[in-house]
């Protein structure tokens, strides 16, 4: 298992209002080397303090996280983070950006540069070496974005909705080349998004974690072979499962009042 | 000639007549104020005419106030001042800012400091400098210092305030020490916020300098003390030719710093 979530549970105290609240309550979660698991469920369930946990951007209050078997005081040595609002370094130019996690290791230039740019090659960028970030449409951003966090070779590639800003055109065209990237480079995913269509088209297995407290409620192995057809049968009834999930969480009854300071 | 030939027509000539009205405009005040001067209007002990004026300025160029202290050395002196003044000031204001931006603790603690020697107006401190480090370049390099400081140091917070969280946990997640998050993001970061405050704090060191002057030098240089001495012999038209100079000078300070930005700062 590349990473393991034993009983991981997450609590922090509401800066305005100071209460307690229970954000991830006992996530228990086994992720397999070289699988792309997608995470689903209502808005404010944890999904991306998940992430952040994992990414090391938080820390958890309880409970285990175990990559290969082993803590780590420093994840980021083997996860990297895609962000929805892409965050590239604007006065960095896309090569520049790229280069960014080589730069920290002490790479030097004319490597690093050779590097990069055969990402920039194969995500498509040939000339835009040389572009600021401003100069970008969404979806190249994101392309190198993705470019940064892969040149760093990270064993897990944590993605907050990477494709959440984009319209929808320009988000099909985004997730099949990730999926491409994923399949040459044999990485772990594990991908946070709203949209179902995404999640059985990209995943090898789908959870979905409740209303806050955020608890894994369901999960799914997407059991259709590659490359999917968006419309067959049985990827709409992957779709119809897990809407119906979403459904049952939107319309269950609200725990949330019980995690506050009197609980 | 190829001038704006695709410009479309109306709009074209618009633009080119108001181009050129910033540059007629004025010279329409200086002849109006020429021909009124010529027409005896304005005593010419007190209001010099423009040409008395552009006199007065070759004056102080060629022989110079008092003579063989020409107008560029006056210059040289003053921006000598304000250079090294203004350079303390950067060295000590961004690295600060940078600091107490990046922590909380730092800004509630600082900032009452901050606020109340803020307000004190650079020219407020001469006394003290005088008795710190005596009448020359020193006091001079203080008091400029202290004029440049505040601006820049305020920029810089409020630029390392305005970086985005995310990019410093991008950084993060990327393998980056609180030493990298420093010098490759907070700084670059905040690096339009801090050129805002040097502009700022170069134009208020430049104003300071020249008061400063007002109240003495020892090297019997700098534009202030040039102006003085106009005073002392009563002549109004190289009080003013001084003016000019210091406007000219201040210009082209700001207008220096605003092409390196521009250059600095393409990825904006």
């Amino acid at each position: 298992m590349v990473l393991e979530l034993i009983n991981l549970s997450k609590t922090y105290i509401d800066p305005e209002t100071q209460q307690t609240i229970q954000a991830l309550n006992n996530i228990n979660l086994a992720v397999r080397n070289g699988e792309f698991l997608s995470i689903i469920g209502p808005s404010g369930c944890g999904k991306t303090t998940l992430l952040r946990i994992i990414a090391g951007l938080e820390q958890h209050s309880a409970g285990e996280m175990l990559f290969n078997g082993e803590q780590l005081a420093e994840p980021w040595s083997r996860v990297g983070f895609v962000f929805q609002e892409y965050a590239l370094f604007p006065w960095r130019t896309v090569s520049e950006n790229i280069e960014f996690g080589l730069e920290l290791k002490g790479i030097p230039k004319s490597e690093r540069r050779q590097r990069a740019r055969e990402y920039i090659h194969n995500f498509g960028m040939d000339g835009f070496e040389d572009k600021y970030p401003k100069e970008l449409s969404g979806g190249m951003k994101q392309r190198v974005a993705i470019a940064r966090t892969l040149i760093t070779n990270p064993a897990i590639i944590l993605m907050d909705e990477p494709f959440g800003s984009l319209d929808s055109q320009t988000r099909n065209t985004l997730q099949e080349f990730l999926l491409s990237v994923w399949q040459d480079s044999n990485k772990t995913v594990l991908f946070v998004t709203h949209n179902i269509d995404e999640a059985v088209f990209l995943s090898n297995r789908v959870i979905g974690l409740s209303k806050r407290p955020g608890t894994i409620k369901f999960s799914q192995e997407i059991a259709i072979p590659m490359p999917r057809d968006r419309t067959s049968t049985e990827f709409n009834q992957y779709r119809k499962e897990i809407l119906d999930f979403l459904h049952r969480e939107r319309t269950s009854p609200d725990r949330s009042e019980k995690t506050g300071p009197f609980a | 000639m190829c001038l704006k030939t695709t410009v479309p027509g109306n709009l074209g000539a618009m633009n080119y007549i108001t181009e050129k009205l910033k540059i007629i405009f004025p010279l329409v005040l200086l002849v109006l104020w020429q021909i009124a001067s010529s027409l005896g209007f304005f005593p010419p002990h007190n209001i010099p005419s423009p040409i008395q004026i552009l006199n007065g300025l070759r004056e102080l160029i060629v022989i110079g106030l008092p003579p063989g202290s020409s107008l560029f050395l006056h210059c040289f002196e003053s921006l000598l001042r304000v250079g090294s003044g203004f350079l303390v000031a950067l060295v000590t204001a961004v690295p600060l800012g940078i600091v107490v931006g990046r922590f909380a603790v730092l800004r509630i603690m600082l900032t009452p400091v901050i606020e109340v020697i803020r307000p004190i107006p650079p020219l407020a401190w001469i006394p003290l400098a005088i008795i710190w480090f005596g009448i020359g370049f020193q006091s001079a390099t203080f008091i400029i210092f202290l004029g440049c400081f505040f601006p820049i140091l305020l920029s810089t917070i409020s630029g390392v305030l305005s970086v985005e969280k995310r990019l410093i946990e991008a950084a993060k997640t990327l393998g980056a020490t609180e030493k990298i998050i420093f010098l490759k993001v907070l700084i670059p970061g905040s690096t339009p916020s801090i050129f805002t405050g040097a502009r700022i704090g170069l134009g208020i060191g430049w104003m300071t300098l020249v008061a400063a002057e007002f109240t003495g030098v020892k090297s019997g240089y700098g534009l202030g003390y040039m102006i003085m001495v106009a005073r002392d012999i009563q002549r109004p038209d190289l009080v003013i030719a001084g003016m000019v100079a210091i406007g000219l000078l201040g210009y082209l300070l700001d207008v220096g710093v605003r092409r390196f930005e521009s250059k600095l700062l393409r990825w904006r």
